[in-house]
């Protein structure tokens, strides 16, 4: 049966709400939890010990736990970060940027790549394998028809990584070294008074037609439509998918677990459409269309 | 420092030579580069007229093959390489990490440079490069300040390049989906960001609208001057308010920088805009080339001179230059 996981919280909650939500999550079925900060490095509000001890909490309940880096590495500050992550020996190691993959070998650490590395052959996969890549995640502007491909093409390579794909949620799509929440409230970004803690699901980004184009996340840009592939378990499954990925949302997120679960059992017909959470849906990149298009 | 200027076409390869340039990059006329415009790039015969000509004038040239390849591209993406190498280039600008093997196990004599599509934004992902690929050079992205570029600086095991003048792209490249996710097509995928073949133009009682793939990214009253709908930088709502949510219309020019950048030891400065006309190329490597002529020849006494901040600001987007990220101030 193929796994459930929990990516990063890609958005800034406070402690309290990051402690709650993980809580819960203990309980829920996803098989892997990714812990960390791997937006915005002024997001603190969770010391790295703090991330190890929920590590270890999740880990004794039985979840496998990997521990994600920040994608966008600028200064000497992240790359402490990074070392810090890097210097353990309990946890595999999420990267999301070549930084990561090169202090991670360095530390003979394994780790899994996040969507944001970027992966588009078979290739690729083979120069990360050797540096010790033990699972990965298909880039979110990537569709099935690649997929399939790069998974037949490691099984012809003998090549055991395991695929993971971003499955619901919105798509995290860009990064900058600009904070486009400080820029709303005309804040510098480096004083940015934490604003971030007042959208614990971004900010809305519409057209002045009011469709519903991205959401603003500090540096980061999020699709405005939230992605959603439940409809192609079946299909990910056929392919050999190892593993699919929710992206943490702070309401409604246990019955989003539910049903994925109920899904990859197959105990509810795979049409029943997911209203959960408000926020159109989109499918398009999975289709070879624009990730914003709904197919079906 | 050397000065890296862009040739979308055989007449801009000539003209960047001719005005000082040190060194041009070219594309294939295709999706192997993160540039791909109708009507412009190299095919193999141009390509070879433009090495012969660069060459015979002491000018080198680079030929980017900066896009992603899928498994289904693969053979031409390989050929690219191939093709490259034949021709006789002085380095390919790769990001793809299987290519980046490739050419290194293939040519291991034809310098390799870190495309900005590579998206190292620090010493450990550069060192990352150059252990796996034995890259020469790389080309830093646009959204490090000049304290980051120091830091990377100061550590990297290669040649640095960074971008000097021309468009700015503010989310770390190589790593932008906001095009394909409104169209299909991405810097990454196809070598397109924001495609012509999905820009439509209308119109209204409103104003001049600008749409791609239907969605409206700006609205020009009578009198403002309209840009390209480049999806970053159209206006937008967000609580309420419309303005430029991502980033204004606005064009990067390090000019004032020059002094830093050459104490960092920064090896080239990069020109942006293959897609730009030969006049256009002529003013902007002429003032480059005069600019970084003065550097070399007044240490310490470098000043911008008022008539290349003029030429420079009068091929900006909106007249508007920025230091970009490189200083702190922006929002």
């Amino acid at each position: 049966m193929m796994k459930l996981s929990l990516g990063p919280i890609l958005w800034f909650w406070s402690k309290q709400t990051v402690f709650d939500f993980y809580a819960k999550a203990a309980e829920w079925p996803v098989d892997t939890i990714y812990l960390g900060e791997a937006v915005c490095s002024r997001r603190r509000e969770l010391k790295p010990d703090d991330w190890f001890d929920l590590a270890r909490d999740l880990s004794a309940c039985g979840k496998e736990v990997v521990i994600s880096t920040q994608t966008l590495i600028e200064s000497e500050a992240d790359l402490r970060r990074l070392g810090r992550i890097c210097d353990q020996n309990e946890f595999l190691v999420e990267a999301n940027d070549q930084s990561a993959v090169q202090v991670a070998s360095r530390h003979h650490i394994p780790f899994i790549t996040g969507p944001s590395m970027n992966i588009y052959n078979v290739a690729t996969l083979r120069v990360l394998a050797k540096q010790g890549l033990k699972g990965w995640n298909l880039p979110v502007e990537l569709g099935r028809e690649t997929l399939e491909q790069l998974i037949t093409g490691l099984k012809q390579e003998d090549l055991d990584l395991p695929a993971e794909v971003f499955a619901w949620g919105f798509l995290p799509l860009a990064w900058s070294s600009r904070c486009f929440t400080a820029r709303h409230y005309n804040l510098p970004k480096d004083n940015c008074e934490f604003r971030c803690l007042q959208h614990p699901d971004g900010m809305e980004l519409r057209s002045r037609e009011s469709q519903e184009l991205f959401r603003l996340n500090g540096i980061s840009t999020l699709s405005g439509s939230r992605y959603d592939l439940m409809r192609e378990l079946p299909a990910m499954e056929r392919m050999g998918v190892n593993t699919v990925r929710l992206s943490p949302e702070h309401q409604g997120m246990e019955e989003v677990v539910k049903r994925f679960d109920q899904v990859r059992r197959g105990e509810v017909p795979a049409t029943d459409p997911l209203q959960l959470v408000e926020a159109p849906p989109c499918n398009g990149y999975w289709y070879g269309k624009p990730g914003m298009d709904l197919i079906g | 420092m050397e000065l890296v200027c862009p040739a979308g076409s055989l007449p801009a390869l000539k003209t960047a030579v001719d005005n000082g340039a040190d060194a041009v990059y070219i594309g294939f006329r295709d999706s192997t580069n993160a540039r791909q415009f109708a009507g412009l790039n190299f095919n193999d015969k141009r390509a070879a007229e433009g090495i012969d000509y660069a060459h015979s004038r002491g000018s080198r040239v680079f030929c980017a093959i900066n896009t992603y390849p899928q498994p289904d591209g693969w053979e031409q993406w390989k050929a690219a390489v191939d093709r490259a190498a034949g021709l006789g280039v002085d380095a390919i600008i790769l990001a793809d990490m299987g290519l980046l093997d490739y050419a290194a196990s293939r040519y291991p004599d034809i310098p390799r440079h870190l495309s900005v599509q590579g998206s190292a934004t620090s010493y450990e992902a550069l060192s990352f490069y150059k252990d796996n690929f034995d890259i020469r050079r790389a080309v830093l992205p646009r959204v490090l300040s000049l304290d980051q570029v120091r830091g990377v600086a100061k550590y990297s095991p290669v040649e640095l390049e960074v971008f000097a003048f021309g468009s700015l792209c503010i989310m770390a490249e190589g790593r932008c989906y906001l095009s394909s996710y409104l169209t299909d097509e991405s810097p990454n995928t196809r070598g397109a960001c924001s495609p012509a073949k999905a820009v439509r133009w209308q119109e209204t009682p409103q104003g001049l609208e600008s749409r791609l793939n239907d969605v409206l990214i700006d609205r020009y009253g009578q009198g403002e001057s309209a840009g390209y709908p480049t999806l970053c930088k159209g206006r937008f709502e967000v609580e309420g308010s419309v303005y430029h949510a991502i980033e204004e219309p606005v064009s990067l020019n390090t000019l004032d920088l020059l002094p830093e950048l050459q104490e960092l030891g920064i090896s080239a400065v990069k020109i942006e805009g293959r897609q730009r006309s030969p006049a256009y190329i002529a003013d902007v490597a002429r003032t480059w080339r005069q600019a970084l002529d003065n550097l070399e020849r007044t240490p310490g006494m470098f000043t911008v001179e008022n008539n290349w901040r003029n030429t420079l600001s009068g091929l900006s987007e909106g007249g508007l230059t920025t230091l970009g990220a490189y200083h702190r101030k922006w929002k």
